[in-house]
């Protein structure tokens, strides 16, 4: 098989962005990808817009995003699947791509979190889960995230400081990162006094929302390579789904779907998971980064808590997971948040990350998550 | 009669909305495929393994042990009045899994992963509409019932 590459990544600030609309936002990292390409207009066949339609006041915002870059007539579509529709966009490119319909496609992720009241952001996320038998009772998304929590404490002895661990490491990065919505370190202790949200999580253990874009330029490999001399290959795709109702699933310490996606997405890599050097993981909650590592194969299931105590996933580690600061610094605008990885790794993986570079980075992967693990998609990435 | 089930309803229909009278009438029911006997709770109408859509009601005992659990300060709209609330996974007897809401019999110490309860149907006493729920709280608790199921 013929391979998809990325030959431009861009990135926006992430944050309260009261100064701009969605297609503003989105523009900025067009911009930036288009720039870093180093290619026209002329040279799109299409885009692909990732972004959680009920919170933007804008219905169908992909209409408005294309208008604004100036791509009609080009064709577009939107992907949602809750916080997973960045990388949904991703693979749906690279299916387009793959197909042969399409050579080079623009992939944008684009999120206005904060133009919501805070009224209505209160009643969606009581509609985060499943609504007919579990939201009734005042289910939340930090809930949700806490019951995987409390399970995983019980069966295997995690502790809640070793998920603040987790928080503490993506604010040292997050420090580093110009994008990010939090730019400054936070310690254990500070972590621990903070109010609490739902037991054991308390404030530390949350991402917080945030505006922001993120794009990547796709392209079949004779484009790529007649285009571009840094191309960053996508060559695993994996993605699975697991029920939405928590209820129904067979455990509460990792997510299915996500093992599932690995699993596909090493396999169609032809890499395992001791070949990945540098990770973007969703750690939407604490919680969720200690699964990741297990579910993906870091370490093996009930070691995640460990695994961040002994800091094997910072840099000069044995992985390094969310150097970008993760949603947990970074701030998660949610239809953004999986280019955003892929952004990451793009960059690291060519060598341009700065202080915040993985020495000998030739193979990394993001892990999207989409709600509680209803999606997951699992991204592979290399270099030449 | 579905838009009874919870302190917030999201949805007042479904195939199964009954569930919501039989909890009424102190009876937790889960479903039964008439076809190839597949049992589930929560209940549905349509079968997801041999894909029939003919099911009766079954009653389930409401034992139970706590399988997860957590307790909410941040609420949603329409639950800001109860919170802090504690929200356990019940994983019942029979099979399935529900969420209910810690019982007055409970005490915070009672709230431990594998601890054995019993879910009690509940009927909300504040206001004038209907509303339906259940409770976990201590094993052996006991609840009135209606004298026999009047719905398939
Ligand atoms: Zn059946």
């Amino acid at each position: 098989m013929s391979r998809v590459g990325v030959i431009g990544a861009g990135h926006g600030k992430f944050g309260r962005r009261s100064d701009a609309t969605v297609q503003e936002l989105a523009f900025e990292a067009f911009r930036m990808a288009m720039e870093d390409a180093g290619i026209e207009r002329e040279v799109l066949d299409a885009s692909v817009i990732a972004a959680v339609p009920e919170y933007h006041k804008q219905r169908s915002v992909a209409g408005v995003v294309q208008e604004y870059l100036n791509l009609n007539p080009r064709p577009t579509w939107l992907t949602e699947v809750a916080c997973a529709s960045g990388s949904a966009a991703i693979r749906t490119a690279w299916m387009a791509i793959q197909s042969g319909l399409h050579d080079v496609v623009a992939v944008i992720g684009c999120q206005k979190m904060t133009e919501m009241e805070t009224a209505e952001i209160l009643a969606l996320m009581g509609r985060v889960g499943e609504v007919q038998w579990e939201s009734i009772f005042g289910t939340t998304f930090p809930g949700y995230y806490a019951m995987f929590a409390q399970r995983h404490m019980h069966e295997f002895g995690t502790t809640h400081e070793q998920m603040l661990a987790v928080g503490v490491k993506n604010h040292h990065y997050g420090a580093l990162n110009p994008n990010a919505l939090f730019q400054k370190e936070i310690t254990l202790e500070k972590a621990l006094e903070s109010e609490p949200v739902s037991s054991p999580f308390c404030v530390y253990d949350c991402c917080a929302n945030a505006d922001g874009a993120a794009c990547l330029i796709l392209a079949n490999e004779e484009k790529a390579r007649a285009i571009s001399d840094k191309v960053v290959w996508l060559d695993g795709v994996g993605a699975a789904t697991a029920s939405m109702s928590v209820l129904r699933r067979p455990n509460l310490v990792g997510l299915p779907s996500a093992e599932e996606a690995a699993r596909r997405a090493y396999q169609m890599a032809g890499v395992t998971a001791r070949d990945i050097k540098v990770a973007e993981v969703h750690d939407c909650f604490t919680v969720a980064e200690i699964m990741a590592y297990e579910d993906l194969g870091f370490c093996r299931k009930g070691e995640g808590g460990r695994y961040i105590a002994e800091r094997r996933s910072y840099i000069g580690g044995e992985v390094a997971v969310n150097v970008d600061g993760g949603l947990k610094s970074k701030g998660h605008p949610i239809g953004a948040t999986g280019v955003s990885m892929a952004y990451e790794i793009v960059k690291q993986l060519r060598g341009e990350s700065g202080k915040r570079q993985v020495p000998n980075a030739g193979v990394g992967l993001t892990h999207n998550v989409g709600g509680i693990g209803q999606y997951t998609f699992v991204h592979v990435f290399k270099r030449d | 009669m579905f838009s009874w089930f919870g302190k917030v309803s999201f949805v007042p229909y479904s195939k199964v909305a009954d569930f919501a009278v039989h909890l009424k009438d102190g009876r937790l029911m889960g479903s039964l495929c008439k076809k190839c006997g597949y049992q589930t709770f929560p209940p549905r109408a349509d079968c997801p393994e041999c894909m029939s859509p003919d099911f009766s009601f079954q009653e389930y005992s409401g034992r139970g042990e706590i399988y997860t659990f957590t307790r909410t300060t941040a609420a949603p709209v329409g639950f800001d009045d109860i919170a802090p609330y504690t929200i356990i996974v019940v994983e019942l007897e029979g099979g399935g899994r529900l969420v209910a809401w810690q019982g007055e019999s409970l005490t915070e110490d009672d709230v431990r992963i594998g601890r054995p309860v019993q879910v009690v149907p509940r009927v909300w006493e504040k206001g004038e509409e209907i509303k339906v729920y259940y409770t976990a709280e201590q094993p052996g608790t006991t609840w009135n019932k209606a004298p026999a199921p009047h719905l398939g």
